[in-house]
């Protein structure tokens, strides 16, 4: 790549690193000429101070892999489930039409409610948190794939139609390298929604993980530490968005 | 004249539509000899795409027959390529995995593919571009990736569908060289459906002109200008005859197309 080309991505990058050291600053300040309460929102520069000591006394690592560990697995639960299913809402009309309403309004239902079934179902374990994560997560992921399939624009079905495409050909050299980008985009919203039922659900039955490492702290009114452990659920967000980003330009170059 | 490789024999096509039954296309026939080019030429709205869709076999329930070297066909065929009006490149491959595509269907092992991709590619003048992606080339490069991804499944037949009408004249002129000269070297067989007049004429050896709804056949009209061609002959006198032949021809269609289009919006805006 060629130094302009590095430059030009690196600004963005450093502009973004900027805007949020300046939004730290201002709240530091603020807190500092008691304008928020430092007993609601600690000081940024404590929150920095206690990652080091939340790493080491609050055995991080453990809680950090297992909240990357159900994340990873919900994802990959509602990953192939989700795009099974957008795929069969695509192919079979009746069912589409039977469910679609349903399907979109169970992405707003708070699924995380019913942790009493799911505990009975799958234990005290890190399954019963997938389970609801992946539950939780999944209408976002049907509906998108749904859309991407549907949207495909008609001049490439026809292309692959001029080439006498079986059904199956066309669904996986065209209709499905074109709905990938409208996927992927169903995938990170899936995500997002695991994630936090994942971290709601570790904190609601005190399993372990992230969740719990931030319940515990708050208890005993710990708050930079809670924020710091807040700031490892974000990693672990951003983990995957980079992960998924990386997969799906590797599945579809050119975009 | 040598027999005919595409005979479209008394074609009807209707629509149902919500104000009734649209004929689209009414007894329309003609044939095209090997290595012929023949461009359809008619206003907006006189069934020119119902045609190409219809030939290409991917419209059918339509009374009459369409056949190519004796053999009638009844949907998609091998010996029919089809190049379409929007852009149709597939943008998640590169130029040479796009116009190797008809050849990965067929099965060609990989490197066999990408050589014949390679003669295709260098044929509409991308070479240098094998890698680059559709979203890193023009529109008039998209399209001829196109026409190169359907020449390398060597059709029979090349079946056009406006396919520069996004492209601004000059380069409508220029990739038109392109189309002479690879009609030339493999002496391709070519059917054009198109709205461009100079487009026409600068390329067909014979132009057929349709009628406004429903479109039939007005008028078959041979062009005599001497090949090899080039966008140079636009400045000729012969080139300006034809296109007043044919404009004449076309112009009352035109009209006719025109005040249908403006009498339906104007019902349209009442309701």
């Amino acid at each position: 790549m060629s130094a302009r080309g590095i430059k030009g991505q690196a600004v963005p990058v450093l502009f973004g690193l900027a805007c949020l050291a300046a939004f730290f600053i201002l709240i530091e300040f603020l807190i500092n000429i008691g304008k928020i309460n430092r007993f609601i929102v600690p000081l940024p520069s404590d929150v920095v101070k206690s990652f080091a000591r939340v790493a080491v006394e609050e055995d991080l690592l453990n809680r950090f892999l297992l909240t990357a560990y159900e994340a990873l697995m919900a994802t990959l639960l509602l990953s192939v489930a989700g795009i099974s299913l957008g795929v069969l809402l695509h192919r079979v009309r009746l069912i589409r039409l039977a469910t679609e309403t349903w399907i979109a309004a169970l992405a707003s239902a708070p699924l995380v409610l019913m942790y009493p079934l799911f505990l009975v179902m799958f234990g005290r374990s890190a399954w019963t948190i997938i389970m609801i994560a992946f539950v939780s997560a999944l209408p976002p992921v049907i509906l998108k794939t749904l859309e991407g399939l549907s949207a495909t624009r008609p001049v490439l079905i026809n292309v692959g139609r001029s080439f006498k495409l079986t059904p199956s050909q066309l669904y996986w050299k065209i209709l499905f390298p074109a709905a990938l980008p409208t996927i992927f985009v169903g995938v990170r919203l899936g995500m997002i929604f695991a994630l936090i039922n994942i971290v709601g659900v570790e904190f609601l039955i005190n399993f372990g993980g992230l969740g719990q490492l931030v319940n515990e702290l708050s208890e005993r009114y710990d708050w930079p530490g809670a924020y710091a452990a807040i700031g490892f659920v974000i990693l672990v967000s951003v983990m995957f968005f980079m992960g998924t980003e990386r997969i799906e330009r590797w599945l579809r170059p050119g975009t | 004249m040598a027999e005919p490789i595409l005979v479209v024999d008394h074609i009807v096509k209707r629509f149902e539509t919500p104000e009734g039954v649209l004929t689209a296309v009414d007894d329309v026939s003609f044939t095209v000899a090997p290595g012929e080019f023949v461009a359809v030429i008619g206003p907006s709205g006189c069934g020119k795409s119902t045609l190409f869709n219809v030939i290409g076999g991917l419209l059918d329930g339509y009374e009459g027959r369409v056949s190519v070297s004796g053999e009638t066909i009844s949907g998609p065929h091998a010996a029919v390529g089809m190049i379409f009006q929007e852009e149709s490149t597939f943008p998640w491959r590169n130029v040479i995995d796009n116009v190797a595509f008809p050849l990965e269907i067929a099965g060609m092992a990989k490197a066999e593919r990408i050589e014949k991709a390679r003669h295709f590619v260098d044929l509409v003048g991308l070479n240098g571009f094998e890698r680059s992606y559709p979203s890193e080339l023009s529109g008039g490069m998209r399209q001829r990736v196109s026409m190169a991804r359907t020449l390398a499944s060597e059709p029979k037949i090349l079946l056009m569908d406006e396919p520069f009408a996004a492209l601004d004249e000059q380069t409508r002129l220029l990739l038109g060289d392109k189309v002479l000269q690879i009609q030339q070297d493999l002496k391709q067989t070519t059917l054009l459906i198109t709205h461009n007049l100079t487009e026409a004429v600068q390329l067909s050896d014979r132009i057929l002109v349709m009628t406004y709804r429903p479109g039939r056949m007005k008028r078959m009209v041979d062009i005599k200008l001497p090949r090899p061609r080039s966008s140079e002959i636009v400045g000729s006198d012969a080139f300006g005859h034809y296109v007043a032949q044919i404009w004449n021809d076309l112009r009352e269609e035109a009209t006719k197309g025109l005040k249908d289009d403006e009498s339906r919006r104007a019902r349209t805006s009442r309701a």
